[in-house]
């Protein structure tokens, strides 16, 4: 229950407003539009043409990259277009138009592979890549990528469920109502690594989840390990955790596998054992769509490709202060100006902020009080960073190990002459890593 | 839907920040200076309660005027001016003439704050670069009123009162002072500038600082265990222990730990850097009261400690995550290689 890892900042926690809703399932749109970049690397190729009747489930894009994961339709019907949307991530993306039929028509591909997996462990790599799993605690990295470059040189594997950013309670919800799912999918995975045992990680603002996963997971010493952390933002990025966890640091650029660790959300594990148990693919999550700019915050289950603006709605709208729309938790989260965008895979959170949590002035002024370089945990020097790089001295910039940051958001959290930090740190950085692509 | 028509705000991450901003911690600051006020006024009589409203007046004065002058943004909302400005008149004596008092408001705002662009930037500590202006009146600066000596509460004039020397006077000789006992020092009955008299008060103070985390107790405590350890160690023909304590006591030390040395601007960053500053205040503090000729050197330690800031962050940075004792090696060895490489090829 200490504290393990450096720096870190304890944000007002605003999970009360959705912790006690149960996930409702949010009915599938008329239409879905289903971006081909879904994941943390290259975009999916289309594999299906306007025109085409499409099932639920069914194969619609194909990862041709190392790094990217195959994309499935989230509803049965036709595809009416494919063609640049807008993507959250605020740029144009090819995007397949579908229109639902309504029926749900479950594809023929999808069926169960209880039993290969029963057979040999070793089947759940090739499961979980062609149900185009990614992480789905927000990153969005292709997960058979992860299982793969871990394979053979782990001795940890670690499940994150501190879903430390503050509202989400997506994670929280799915512990809470289908602990045996996600425990199920820890235990394939823990299989498949050989490993004696998984280590399972919750912050101790999750009280009533911690209950029920130890209603089902009694010996201590078994095959999963439940480990309870103080809440402390950013408990559950991955390098913080593997170090609160195993005291290990991953070295500069490098990956968790460097020191024998692999971590995975426990929402991906629940996505892993439907994978398996039915061979639905990755077509729908849990998100929370709650903040205090939303009438009747609330938990709900939806497919991949519903444009926000139907979450929003089926959470009775926005108030009238209400002055940010974020995909994702309000720490790391995605600002965006359009409701239509669609849901992603890693999208976990609809947050709605008001004027009132904004804190941000017209002048922000550095008083040097070192609380950024006391808050950041990778031990980085922010404030001394974000005036090299308003000196564009990007020599300097490199010195400072800008590369390095996981852009947490803790330094401009904690600022107390409201500076944009984490902003300039990131402009820092493209600028520093187009520097070493030119050379 | 409605609220179609509803204005979104875009921006980068994170959405959230503390409450906890320039203002509310240089509140902070002024309630802990509080105690050392109330104790000031208990002493020195209404006049300390004069001095540092006259200088906290002009502080704030001088900074709203500069800025409206030169058409700069109104800053005298963060409260910085009136912590500069308390700060001020706690490091002076209580009969200190006002023009004096205005005139060091002057310097410390204008010309060490404002010209260097305001709060954060300044390089030295505003109010003790004022204090060091000021010793041009030398008989002014020190001229030290005998504690207790008012005839009235509400008296103010302060061309009679009764003055006397300072604890530090004598201890510069070597000698204990004479005619105090130490618990009346520590609660602050001796003679000294208005605001560094009493220790009980400005522990006070830091200990509320420290709980509300607006600073961490690096820096003072480096700075008075230096101070404590020398002064132990060297006791000038002391007992060690008495020795050690009236050096703690008396003088300017307990106000510049606390609150002078851990000047945000002008104070390193870094965890390391702020010990390393918070051992060499107290090095040359003691260096200044053993071997200078003016009997405080607090004030001095912090000024020049003030300027090596830039060093001192530079040299501590924290050893980023991940990076290993041999990582640092082999990259050291790398450079050198390279380094021997460049040089063959040039020869």
């Amino acid at each position: 229950m200490s504290r393990k890892f450096f720096g870190g900042v304890h944000p007002f926690e605003g999970k009360s407003l959705t912790e006690n809703c149960p996930i409702q399932v949010l009915p599938a749109p008329e239409q879905v539009l289903i971006p081909v970049v879904l994941h943390i690397g290259a975009p999916c190729e289309p594999v299906v043409n306007v025109g085409d009747h499409v099932n639920l489930g069914q194969l619609i894009a194909k990862a041709t990259a190392a790094v990217a994961a195959d994309i499935h339709s989230s509803v049965s019907g036709t595809v009416a277009a494919i063609e640049p949307r807008l993507h959250a991530n605020g740029k144009m993306v090819q995007t397949i138009v579908i229109d639902n039929d309504m029926q749900d028509t479950i594809d023929e591909s999808v069926v169960p592979h209880t039993a290969e997996v029963e057979a040999d462990p070793k089947a759940l790599t090739e499961i979980v890549r062609k149900a185009g799993i990614v992480g789905m605690g927000g990153a969005a990295f292709p997960t058979a990528v992860k299982i793969t470059s871990g394979l053979g040189k782990v001795d940890n594997i670690i499940i994150n469920a501190a879903e430390c950013e503050p509202y989400i309670t997506a994670d929280h919800r799915i512990m809470l109502e289908q602990p045996e799912e996600v425990l199920e999918g820890v235990r394939m995975l823990t299989k498949l690594f050989e490993l004696p045992y998984a280590t399972f990680v919750v912050e101790n603002n999750k009280k009533a989840a911690i209950n029920k996963l130890r209603e089902f997971v009694k010996d201590d010493n078994g095959d999963i390990r439940i480990k309870v952390h103080k809440t402390l933002y950013p408990q559950g990025a991955e390098k913080q955790l593997i170090q609160s966890v195993t005291k290990r640091q991953v070295p500069p650029g490098g990956l968790p596998a460097d020191v024998g660790c692999v971590v995975f959300n426990d929402y991906t594990c629940w996505a892993i054992n439907r994978a398996v148990k039915t061979g639905m693919p990755a077509i729908d999550r849990v998100v929370s769509v709650t903040g205090p700019g939303i009438k009747n915050p609330g938990n709900y289950r939806v497919r991949v490709g519903t444009p926000v603006r139907k979450l929003i709605e089926a959470a009775g709208g926005l108030t009238d202060n209400a002055q940010k729309v974020l995909m994702g938790g309000p720490m790391m989260g995605i600002a965006i100006y359009d409701l239509d965008v669609p849901v992603v895979k890693g999208t976990n959170c609809i947050l709605v902020l008001t004027d009132k949590e904004n804190r941000s002035v017209a002048e922000p002024n550095c008083i040097r009080c070192g609380r950024c370089v006391a808050a950041c945990p990778m031990k980085l020097m922010p404030g001394t960073i974000y005036h090299y790089e308003r000196a564009k001295d990007i020599a300097m910039l490199q010195k400072l190990h800008v590369t390095d940051c996981i852009e947490c958001g803790c330094c401009t959290f904690i600022c107390a002459g409201r500076l944009d930090i984490t902003q300039s740190i990131k402009m820092a950085k493209a600028q520093v890593n187009a520097l070493r692509a030119k050379k | 839907m409605q609220n179609t028509d509803i204005k979104l705000t875009i921006s980068s991450s994170p959405h959230l920040r503390t409450s906890e901003g320039t203002s509310s911690i240089m509140l902070d600051v002024i309630i802990a200076l509080i105690p050392a006020l109330a104790v000031s006024m208990y002493i020195f009589g209404i006049q300390a309660l004069i001095v540092t409203a006259v200088s906290v007046i002009f502080s704030v004065f001088f900074e709203w005027a500069y800025r409206k002058l030169l058409h700069k943004s109104k800053t005298i909302g963060d409260f910085s001016a009136i912590v500069t400005g308390i700060l001020l008149a706690y490091c002076l004596p209580v009969s200190t003439p006002l023009w004096i008092i205005v005139v060091g408001d002057f310097f410390a705002i204008v010309i060490v704050k404002q010209l260097f662009g305001g709060i954060g930037q300044n390089f030295v500590n505003p109010a003790l670069a004022a204090r060091a202006f000021l010793f041009s009146y030398p008989v002014v600066m020190s001229t030290w009123v005998k504690p207790l000596s008012y005839t009235s509460f509400l008296d103010t004039n302060m061309t009679d009162a009764v003055t006397g020397a300072t604890p530090l006077a004598s201890l510069s000789n070597s000698v204990l002072p004479e005619g105090i006992n130490l618990m009346q020092a520590f609660f602050g009955q001796i003679g000294g500038s208005m605001g560094e008299i009493s220790a009980f008060a400005l522990i006070l103070g830091g200990i509320y600082l420290i709980i509300r985390r607006v600073i961490t107790p690096r820096i003072p405590l480096a700075y008075l265990l230096t101070v404590a350890v020398l002064t132990f160690i060297f006791p000038r023909g002391n007992n060690n222990l008495i020795w050690m304590a009236w050096n703690l006591f008396s003088g300017g030390v307990m106000l510049g730990a606390i609150f002078m040395a851990t000047d945000y601007a002008t104070s390193p960053i870094t965890p390391v850097g702020q010990i390393i500053y918070g051992i060499g205040c107290g090095l040359l503090t003691v260096f200044i009261r053993y071997f200078g000729s003016y009997p405080e050197g607090t004030s001095y330690a912090i000024l020049l400690m003030n300027i090596c800031v830039w060093l001192i962050d530079k040299a501590t940075m924290p050893r980023r995550f991940g990076y290993t004792r041999e990582m640092k090696q082999a990259e050291k060895a790398k450079l050198k290689s390279e380094k021997a490489a460049a040089k063959e090829a040039n020869a």
